[in-house]
């Protein structure tokens, strides 16, 4: 079954037209994502790779009224503009790739996402793949990835790609793999995301990559201290060398305020049970442990 | 981009909250003529961005033009904890009965704006969480609803205010969420908000404007190119390029690829006993001369003694990599030794011009970490 991305996924490219949303439009179409449809405002008519473009949401699901997920490619001043068209269109999944959107965009249109039930992953995330069910709606390497049991969600992209591959090599494969996103305000967090991996009966472990900054790995043990380890969890933790009061690269991974040090993540998850690999690598070894 | 406690107070004074009268300096001679303006007693203070500026000496009491020329000479001459000063603050001193402490921020993970306020004003918001938790009151705020009149309300009674003093705090809580509107701040501080016999006052600010929306304030963009403030040079320069730049304090120059695996590259060198010197994100998708930017701005670093670069081709392909590290390498007369690590998309081309450029790589990162800080071990001792 996996989550998010499966074979019922249709899906539209908002910024089909630009370098980005054309790359990878071509990827995802290869990997087998059923992609229908292209906005670009002002290029309605033309074709991307065969896709056709509309000038605007609105019309492309009038034309292609199956599609219920929607990946968006838009600059990061017309981001939020571009989730508000897709939600009032009656698009339900939302993958953001667009990294550097005004964080007072983001708090509005993600709470405007939820109030209406749509799922945004991301913004600033890889996106999500599901290569048992052949579906990527991102940007994720297809080389990282191959079918199998293990659901992977995590806050940032390159390391995830990285320990999708050690658990590769380690004999594992991957139900679904999600980021979701590396802002202080996402669509998803960790908790939601690891309730859909509970509830998918292919996946029967989770991998969480989680990093310095806010409280979602906290939250998440929290969670779990209440509901139970449904299905066994592998952590890793990124920032353990990180000074406070600076942005580490993603807009969220900053230690501020005296919150969001690496030390009281890992002490959280493992406190609930949860055992925090100390390097990337190890996450694989730590998994053919937890995981038999 | 962090604003320093003078725009702040003119922002706050744009928008009805009462600041002390005060004038900003340049220099010695600039204060004393300020201080006699404004009238005896006066603060100085230093406008630096560090924190803790008041026990290292960078705000001062004058009661004299004489006092005023000593602290100002001295804050100017010596700045503070290690960051020159180039303004001074110079502010009539205020009878204080009370200190609060106000803020509005954003809560991530509930998605709302919140009220932090304290009655325990003064020190660090920090502070008081870790000493008497119970003396923070929270109040949020629905980003689709907005400010409703019930927030000032609950933050007054949270408080314990009344009458006056009440309708003040409310007048001074309500701007506060305009100027984070406005203003795309992550972050609107006063601390400490005094009760004196005058009335409530903001005795100080601190706001910080998110980043990622300094496209739609030019004036503030305009101003941080002019002075970078908090921001080191290497980082104004990593800025240009694309990529993401923090400085450290070790000896090992860190360059990776996605935020998640960098932070993860200076976790494993740290974990090898190595002292990481920065953190370098080239970012996703990086072509060659980008990685050759990268690369040069870390062998130009006289602190460095090896640069370990680590990188797992996803969207970033390997052979445009190797040629950035190439041609970084060609063209600066600087030589110092480097670890490569390179796994991933085009790896084989990517290699094999490392290889006939004679530059030696690790395909497992635990095994290039614990080389690279072998390596800097044997360079320092």
């Amino acid at each position: 079954m996996a989550i998010i991305a499966t074979r019922r996924s249709v899906v539209l490219v908002q910024g089909i037209t630009g370098r980005e949303g054309r790359y990878h439009t071509e990827a995802m179409l290869k990997y087998g994502t059923k992609i229908v449809a292209g906005v670009t405002p002002g290029r309605g008519g033309e074709t991307v790779l065969g896709v056709p473009v509309f000038n605007s949401v609105s019309e492309a699901v009038k034309r292609f009224p199956e599609i219920n997920t929607s990946i968006i490619f838009v600059p990061a001043p017309y981001a939020a503009d571009a989730m508000y068209e897709a939600i009032d269109a009656g698009i339900k999944n939302i993958v953001v790739i667009t990294e550097g959107i005004p964080v007072h965009d983001e708090i509005k249109v993600i709470s405007y996402a939820r109030s209406k039930g749509v799922i945004v992953v991301g913004p600033n995330c890889p996106g999500v793949i599901s290569p048992g069910e052949k579906v990527k709606i991102g940007i994720l390497p297809e080389r990282s990835f191959k079918p199998g049991n293990i659901g992977v969600v995590s806050r940032s992209g390159t390391l995830t790609y990285e320990i999708s591959e050690a658990l590769l090599k380690a004999g594992f494969g991957h139900s679904t793999v999600l980021g979701i996103g590396g802002d202080p305000i996402t669509g998803l967090d960790f908790i939601d995301v690891v309730k859909m991996f509970f509830e998918d009966p292919e996946t029967k472990g989770i991998v969480i990559i989680g990093e310095i900054g806010g409280d979602a790995e906290e939250r998440l043990a929290n969670y779990i201290r209440r509901e139970g380890l449904k299905k066994p969890i592998v952590a890793f933790i990124a920032g353990k060398t990180a000074p406070p009061g600076k942005r580490m690269g993603h807009a969220g991974a900053i230690i501020t305020m005296g919150m969001g040090s690496a030390e009281s993540k890992i002490r959280a998850l493992e406190s609930v049970g949860i055992p925090v690999a100390v390097t990337p690598m190890q996450v694989a070894s730590l998994a053919q442990k937890v995981f038999k | 981009m962090r604003l320093y406690e003078y725009e702040g107070k003119k922002i706050f004074s744009n928008y009805g909250i009462p600041v002390p009268e005060g004038e900003v300096a340049s220099s010695p001679d600039e204060a004393v003529e300020k201080s006699i303006r404004i009238g005896f007693p006066v603060v100085l203070k230093a406008q630096v961005l560090v924190g803790g500026r008041g026990k290292a000496g960078g705000i001062k009491l004058a009661r004299t033009p004489d006092e005023s020329r000593e602290y100002a000479e001295k804050i100017f001459r010596e700045g503070v904890k290690g960051v020159s000063v180039r303004k001074i603050l110079v502010e009539k001193a205020v009878n204080i009965i009370q200190e609060y402490y106000l803020s509005l921020t954003i809560d991530r993970s509930n998605r709302k704006y919140v009220y932090l306020a304290s009655s325990e004003g003064g020190v660090d918001i920090e502070e008081i969480a870790a000493k008497k938790p119970e003396a923070i009151i929270r109040v949020y705020i629905d980003p689709l609803a907005g400010l409703s009149d019930y927030h000032l309300r609950y933050l007054t009674e949270g408080l314990g205010l009344s009458g006056e003093h009440a309708k003040q705090l409310q007048t001074i809580s309500k701007a506060l969420y305009k100027i984070m509107i406005d203003y795309d701040a992550d972050l609107v501080e006063i601390n400490p908000l005094a009760l004196t016999d005058k009335g409530i006052v903001a005795l100080d600010s601190k706001i910080t404007i998110d980043d990622n929306a300094l496209y739609r304030h030019k004036d503030l963009e305009e101003s941080l190119s002019k002075d970078p403030r908090e921001f080191t040079e290497e980082e104004v320069i990593a800025k240009k390029h694309g990529f993401s730049f923090v400085s450290l304090d070790g000896d090992i120059g860190i360059i990776g690829n996605g935020a998640g695996l960098t932070m993860a590259t200076l976790d494993l060198v740290a974990h090898f006993g190595g002292n990481p010197a920065n953190f370098l994100d080239i970012g996703g998708g990086a072509r060659a001369d980008r990685v050759k930017a990268a690369l040069t701005l870390l062998l130009k670093d006289p602190r460095i003694k090896v640069v370990f670069l680590n990188v797992y081709g996803g969207i970033t392909r390997c052979d445009e990599v190797a040629r950035g590290i190439i041609e970084a390498l060609n063209e600066s007369n600087i030589k110092k030794p480097l670890v490569v690590r390179l796994v991933g998309t085009n790896e084989e081309e990517g290699r094999r011009m490392l290889e006939s450029a004679g530059i030696r790589y690790f395909t497992d990162d635990d095994e290039a970490a614990k080389y690279a800080v072998e390596l800097a071990k044997q360079l320092g001792g």
